[in-house]
């Protein structure tokens, strides 16, 4: 519109109240860089002080390496996450595909079973499935952290609302050129789906990076925690008020997925807005 | 159309034909589906109906036996002041950060849509805290809400005020965590709203100041609140749902103290379930938890589809 060219008084209103809006929302992180660098003392002292004295970052981050294996954090992180990605995925895609382009008798009950196992998260099936994994003895282990999520409905659910939207014309000609059903998902209903399959993705990784309850359910032993179960053992293992390595090492967890939020922001704006109006 | 006219004069075979490319589909259809129906069942739809089961009896992990107990756990939750204490912090919670991430999601969504400068940049800044994990940036609350040498308190006492003892106090802690949830639900409310208002046709804008919508306000009123039905609707869904499933920044910062004043619900499961193993109990908690979920996407359901008849 017109008035975006002109500098009026509304418009300046406008953009003040933004960038006080915006100073508010990134002042965590900014106090988690300065005080990541500020040796103990001084943040006892003037924790207004946004430049450290003293740079202290090298003993907080040495500190935070030093008492929880980050790396091992992080890797774990990337394997849970990266691991209950595909198998959404691989397990998703021929079930929406089914559902939306081939006709069979169970459709509807899966369209119904899929609708009702939206409403169900987590924390609902946690307690039975504790259950049958400290049965299995299977607490403590990567397949404990992925199994419960191997299936998404949701991933069905948004595939399936995709699909629906790919030619009929597609998959006859795909059919007609005698490829078989399992071709067809993988080289005309994959390629065509690449949208919705980040978007996915972006969902997938940012919910279950984030995760705290399920991974704290059935990992106590430290090789397998995930970030945020990492970061209550180092909180636990600091006692007292050591607050510059505490923000060394939230630091470090953050830093992954908000650099490749940075990195990719038009996609994961795009991707959680996309779920997150499906949801 | 062919090879329809061809096959008129057999046509026993012609539907045999084609109900048997009918039972191929199906076959396919129901292989292709197989391995997600096989998990929605062991990892959904058992451990649901396990849930519902494991509310009517007395099980405790590590004891072999467990007896039917009927409504004795239900009747239990009525009179036990924790689940009672966790049911109201936890709608007092929905109903501070579902209006107020939502209030300012909308405001936000606005201000950067009208404004044409720096759009990317303002929305990156409001949508980082929905990027960030929580356990950790939590963490970063908890020292900005420090009593003695948190920046909040040392910056009210510039100005005169003794800050309180935010997460520690039984009188704000529910504020404290409630302010955190606002922070990290305002950017995932303003990215969904501004998808809305991106959607709104422009000529609707022009032809309500046709109308005599001169005011910004006006127009508010006549074209984008109407026409953000829809997006408010499903926002305010997912805002309370996700306001009810409060866990992570309870479980890092308070435990659900001081003295049981941030108890929230699914902390009290937590707790009851994995930490007192008293699984029977827990179920029926968990019963609850679920039916306020269903119930909340029931209501949204019923308000959709009203709304699809005005339309």
């Amino acid at each position: 519109m017109m008035m975006t060219d002109r500098f009026t008084p509304g418009r300046a209103l406008r953009l003040a109240l933004l960038t006080l809006g915006a100073i508010v929302f990134l002042a965590p992180y900014i106090f988690m860089i300065s005080t990541a660098g500020k040796a103990q003392s001084e943040i006892f002292s003037s924790s207004l002080n946004l430049i450290p004295q003293t740079w202290s970052y090298a003993e907080n981050f040495a500190k935070a390496f030093g008492r929880v294996s980050m790396g091992g954090l992080l890797l774990n992180g990337v394997i849970v996450c990266g691991l209950i990605l595909v198998v959404q995925v691989l397990v998703a895609i021929p079930c929406a595909y089914a559902m939306a382009k081939l006709s069979f008798g169970a459709a509807r009950l899966m369209m119904a079973l899929v609708m009702l196992g939206l409403l169900v998260p987590i924390h609902a099936t946690a307690l039975p499935l504790y259950v049958a994994f400290d049965r299995l003895s299977v607490l403590n282990s990567y397949f404990a952290l992925v199994a419960p999520f191997s299936i998404s409905v949701f991933a069905i659910f948004l595939f399936l609302q995709f699909f629906r939207g790919i030619p009929d014309d597609l998959i006859h000609a795909a059919r007609l050129d005698g490829m078989s059903e399992a071709g067809i998902v993988a080289r005309v209903v994959v390629p065509n789906a690449w949208p919705a399959i980040t978007a996915f993705a972006i969902f997938s990784v940012v919910a279950h990076w984030n995760d705290l309850f399920w991974p704290l359910i059935v990992v106590t032993n430290q090789a397998y925690a995930t970030p945020p179960l990492g970061l209550l053992y180092f909180r636990a293992a600091e006692a007292g008020d050591d607050y510059g390595a505490l923000m060394a090492a939230t630091l470090i967890i953050t830093l992954p997925l908000v650099l490749a939020f940075l990195l990719a922001q038009k996609r994961f704006v795009e991707g959680i807005t996309m779920t997150g109006l499906k949801g | 159309m062919a090879s329809l006219a061809l096959d008129a004069g057999r046509p026993s075979l012609v539907r045999s034909a084609a109900d048997a490319a009918k039972r191929r589909e199906a076959r396919i259809a129901i292989l292709l589906s197989a391995p997600a129906l096989l998990l929605l069942f062991l990892f959904i739809i058992l451990p649901t109906i396990a849930v519902i089961f494991l509310g009517f009896t007395d099980f405790e992990l590590g004891y072999a036996s467990f007896n039917f107990v009927g409504f004795e756990n239900y009747a239990d939750l009525l009179n036990d002041r924790t689940f009672k204490k966790s049911l109201w912090n936890t709608t007092v919670y929905a109903a501070i950060v579902a209006p107020t991430s939502m209030a300012l999601g909308l405001g936000i969504a606005l201000l950067i849509e009208s404004e044409g400068w720096g759009k990317s940049l303002f929305r990156t800044a409001y949508f980082l805290p929905v990027a960030s994990l929580l356990v950790a940036m939590a963490t970063v609350w908890q020292y900005l809400f420090h009593p003695t040498i948190g920046p909040i308190n040392a910056a009210l006492g510039l100005i005169g005020i003794d800050g309180p003892n935010w997460l520690g106090a039984s009188s704000t802690v529910m504020t404290s965590l409630s302010i955190i949830g606002i922070w990290q639900a305002t950017g995932f409310n303003m990215v969904l709203f501004l998808a809305g208002l991106s959607a709104i046709p422009r000529e609707l804008y022009q032809a309500a100041e046709v109308d005599g919508a001169r005011s910004a306000l006006s127009r508010f009123r006549l074209v984008t609140w109407p026409m953000l039905g829809p997006t408010t609707l499903f926002v305010t869904t997912i805002s309370i749902i996700n306001s009810v499933k409060v866990f992570e920044t309870v479980k890092t910062l308070t435990e659900g103290g001081p003295n049981k004043a941030s108890e929230v619900l699914l902390f009290t499961i937590y707790e009851e379930g994995f930490v007192f193993l008293r699984v029977g109990y827990a179920s029926a908690m968990t019963v609850i938890f679920l039916a306020i979920l269903v119930s909340l996407m029931f209501l949204q359901y019923r308000v959709m589809d009203r709304k699809v008849h005005y339309a």
